[in-house]
């Protein structure tokens, strides 16, 4: 069957036979480095074409319908006047930290997608820490957006980037903790190692109410997390006109948006493979004959299709929610889904020293 | 945090809200001291759509002048244009037919409805939920093009003349408004749905922007504002103009006098529109559009003010008349100018993102301010 | 109260008033000098508490400026006008921005309008027109600009 892994497997068995293993390694991480970069590209004029169509179609209107059949090409079009749009630093900005600022958010998202796995044993990166890291690495997503933020020399972006530096900060304990609450369930930190344990169900169905509750929270928390709606402080449009980004045009600030939207899909990404079996087709413990049909389906559709079902979670979100304070978002996060993740942490350990999940 | 709220110390970060900003729906200009986010001092700076209207009135004649005035608060215009008529009305004492009363009425109370829809759909999004904009926009669009049929115009409409209103209802008027009617009945329900229950929007509403009941009066704020704050100020209900004395309806009063209250009475307010609008719309008297006046109209020389409650408050027009055929000055005493001076008193000590919440529920026009 | 009533009160408080009951509302001409103390009594006196201050505004009579304050009771909804004659030269009236919030912002607007000066006024300075604003006051009568004001 037409799978991911045998394509990449039939690729670097010829590489391996026609070049020295040096440059065969070489060639290997050229491939994996366009492959994430046009990845990249493809999930940019995707996403914003996604959010688009869903915020039209719940504010009861059409979106974008001019450029190429039903507006499919229309961010193809804005991606074009972004490219060839001047790129203004302002006088009293920092220059270095100002342009470096959305390359560093950039870096960030494309260092995430290194350990997440795609379709069956298909990785860039098999890590034995592979959820560590990328909880580790998507913090220093908030020093771009500082970083942004103070190199404005704008009120408004340092308003916006120390809102950030708060939230981000804040919601990265629950965040993690979360995570923690399916790592102690199957205990691996390595994310082949959490796909498989999810053969005879996903985590959600089988870690019982803490489950949940943590996939609630993480899915809060990394709303919070990636600057979204009812979150988005940082960029609060009516408060802080476009916040850190406030100063940024041109490709700069299309860096930034497309940032944006890849740390959205790579947080589904993750809340998918951890809470709904990543690339782990629909299995129901020992329903033999049933987890056969469901295996026919390939495992990149199971994998995309769960993704962006979280994606539209959080889109749904964004366009239905108003923001919330500063200090509403704080509370919520220290006096509520900090404690109760904690509690549940304690739960799932009880549960899993236990064996009470299935 | 020790320091007196009000005071401007070194260190403090001033920022400009405005004349360009997305929250401030025009060119308002608030220049805010602020502690972290704690906002110490606000201080709006006015003038920049400022077309000095009054003095543009005084070489206008009595029939001129009225279409200026829906330039000032266009979202209200029937109702600036409203007062505008009256006053002359009161000058020269022409007595206003029925029908014409009625239908004053009606496209009031339809502008109204309107207003309320543009601020609701705009205070959502100022706090962040963008949907319920275009669904406000879906229903407006319906007045619009009813006053369109009528009245020839969208917004400006213009339709009030000194002794009755311009010319006769369109024959579509009466369905169309019942059609109307009856489907913002249900869409109502779905606002208060969409909006009202949830709990973020609750948590940025209630207690913020508190506006007690003496400084309201002291403000002299009006309008949803004032009720908000538990005074009784619906120019409607106190001195009743035109046909308001035969309807049946209820002044919404709150007393929390935060912006959950303004936002409250304003939607409470929606529906007694509507009620109006149903007591009215089957009852249109018949008989003559507009009373007969001469072709020149010439106040007697004294003073007049009319009263008038538009979507934002009480609105005001004085006319010093020396007899002649303009007026000697004119004054207008607008809703906005005076719900605005309380913003920096209900402002301070609270948070940046709570300014947009209270803007957002003081419903700023900025021409109406500027005028 | 009734307009008699009203006058009655009135007379008691300001012995010098003088009015005038053609119009709408009882209207009433006090000299400026006398307007603060005045202004003190309407808003606390137990039986008048104008407490709403609904317009306040200046009428350029080219020999003099009139001040116009229109009052009204919340409590007891009778409504007054109070009217002062300054000086059209050097015009000054003391604020009363103390006893109704909302004067503070009109007479902003009246000070760069007409040029009135209100005495111990909190933030006596320009509102509506530009910062650095020259020249005469655009709603006195004798404003002239040229390249804005086209005459009918």
């Amino acid at each position: 069957m037409w799978s991911f892994s045998n394509i990449a497997g039939s690729i670097q068995n010829w590489l391996n036979q026609t070049f020295s293993p040096t440059w065969s390694l070489v060639m290997q991480m050229i491939i994996a480095g366009i492959a994430v970069i046009s990845l990249f590209a493809v999930l940019g004029l995707i996403l914003v074409l996604m959010e688009r169509k869903v915020s039209a179609w719940m504010q009861i209107r059409l979106g974008p319908n001019r450029v190429g059949p039903k507006g499919i090409l229309q961010t193809f079009a804005d991606t074009l006047k972004l490219l060839v749009k001047e790129g203004l630093t302002p006088a009293g900005a920092d220059k270095l930290l100002f342009n470096l600022a959305p390359v560093l958010a950039l870096v960030v998202g494309m260092l995430l997608m290194a350990p997440i796995a795609f379709a069956k044993d298909f990785q860039l990166w098999n890590l034995n820490i592979g959820v560590l890291y990328v909880s580790a690495v998507s913090s220093i997503m908030v020093i771009s957006i500082l970083m942004a933020g103070w190199a404005s020399n704008n009120k408004y972006s340092l308003m916006g980037a120390m809102r950030s530096g708060a939230q981000i900060v804040s919601y990265e304990l629950s965040a993690g903790l979360s995570i923690l609450t399916i790592v102690v369930l199957c205990g691996s930190l390595n994310i082949p190692d959490i796909i498989y344990s999810q053969a005879d169900g996903w985590w959600i169905f089988k870690g019982h109410i803490p489950a949940i509750i943590s996939f609630v929270i993480f899915i809060i928390a990394v709303t919070a997390e990636t600057n979204r709606a009812p979150f988005d402080l940082a960029e609060a449009e009516s408060e802080l006109t476009a916040g850190f980004h406030t100063e940024y045009s041109g490709m700069k600030f299309a860096l930034f948006f497309l940032a944006e939207y890849v740390n959205v899909f790579i947080v589904c990404a993750i809340g998918a493979t951890l809470f709904l079996g990543g690339w782990m087709p629909f299995h129901i413990g020992q329903w033999q004959s049933f987890n056969h049909v469901m295996d026919y389906i390939p495992s990149s559709i199971w994998f995309f299709g769960k993704t962006f079902f979280l994606i539209f979670l959080i889109m749904w979100f964004r366009w239905t929610f108003p923001r919330l304070r500063i200090d509403q978002l704080l509370n919520l996060e220290w006096k509520y889904l900090l404690p109760i993740s904690m509690i549940n942490l304690l739960l799932v350990t009880v549960i899993a020293i236990l064996g009470w999940h299935f | 945090m020790f320091e007196e709220i009000g005071t401007t110390t070194e260190g403090d970060l001033i920022i400009n809200v405005g004349p360009q900003h997305p929250a401030t729906h025009g060119v308002l200009h608030l220049v805010i001291t602020l502690n972290g986010e704690t906002i110490k001092k606000l201080e709006p700076h006015l003038g920049y759509i400022h077309r000095s209207i009054e003095k543009m009135c005084e070489s206008l004649t009595y029939r001129q002048f009225i279409y200026v005035t829906s330039r000032m608060d266009y979202l209200s215009a029937h109702i600036n244009n409203q007062a505008c008529a009256l006053v002359v009305e009161k000058g020269l004492q022409i007595e206003v037919p029925d029908r014409a009363k009625v239908i004053r009425v009606l496209m009031a109370e339809l502008t109204r409805i309107a207003s309320h829809e543009l601020w609701w759909g705009a205070m959502a999004m100022d706090i962040g939920a963008f949907t319920p904009f275009f669904h406000a926009f879906r229903e407006r669009e319906t007045i619009n093009d009813i006053m369109e049929e009528t009245c020839g115009a969208r917004l400006t409409m213009n339709y009030m003349v000194p002794g009755g209103v311009m010319q006769e209802l369109h024959p579509n008027f009466q369905k169309k408004v019942k059609e109307f009617i009856k489907l913002f009945r249900l869409k109502v329900h779905e606002y208060e749905e969409l909006l009202t229950g949830n709990i973020i929007f609750k948590n940025r509403m209630k207690d913020v922007g508190v506006l007690s009941k003496e400084d309201a009066i002291s403000y002299g704020c009006t309008g949803p504002v004032g009720r908000g704050s538990g005074v009784s100020c619906d120019i409607r209900k106190l001195y009743p103009y035109d046909a308001y004395d035969k309807v049946q309806f209820d002044e919404v009063i709150e007393t929390a006098g935060d912006s959950l209250a303004r936002y409250m009475v304003r939607i409470k307010e929606l529906h007694q529109s509507i009620s109006i609008i149903e007591q009215l719309i089957d009852n249109i008297p018949e008989g003559d559009y507009q009373a007969k006046t001469k072709a020149v109209l010439k106040l007697p020389k004294g003073e007049f003010y009319q009263r008038v409650e538009t979507a934002r408050g009480e609105f005001g027009v004085y006319i010093v008349s020396e007899g002649g055929t303009t007026p000697h000055r004119i004054k207008f005493r607008s809703p906005g100018f005076s719900n605005l001076s309380a913003l920096d008193k209900m402002a301070r000590g609270s948070k940046l993102g709570d300014l947009v919440a209270m803007m957002g529920t003081l419903d700023l026009v900025i021409p109406d301010i500027d005028r | 109260m009734s307009n008699q009533a009203l006058k009655e009160k009135i007379t008691q408080l300001l012995t010098t008033a003088t009015f005038d009951e053609t119009g709408e509302w009882l209207n009433i001409s006090i000299e400026a000098t006398n307007w603060p103390a005045f202004a003190n009594q309407l808003r606390h006196d137990e039986n008048l508490l104008f407490d709403y201050l609904f317009c306040l505004t200046c009428i350029d009579n080219k020999t003099n400026l009139t001040m116009v304050y229109h009052l009204t009771s919340t409590k007891y909804r009778h409504n007054i006008v109070v009217r002062a004659n300054v000086d059209s030269i050097k015009p000054e009236i003391e604020t009363v921005s103390h006893i109704w919030k909302t004067a503070e912002f009109h007479e902003r607007e009246v000070y760069e309008m007409f040029g009135v000066n209100f005495l111990n006024h909190p933030n006596l300075r320009l509102l509506i027109l530009p910062d650095g604003w020259e020249g005469k006051n655009p709603l006195r009568k004798d404003f002239e600009d040229p390249i804005n004001m086209i005459k009918l």
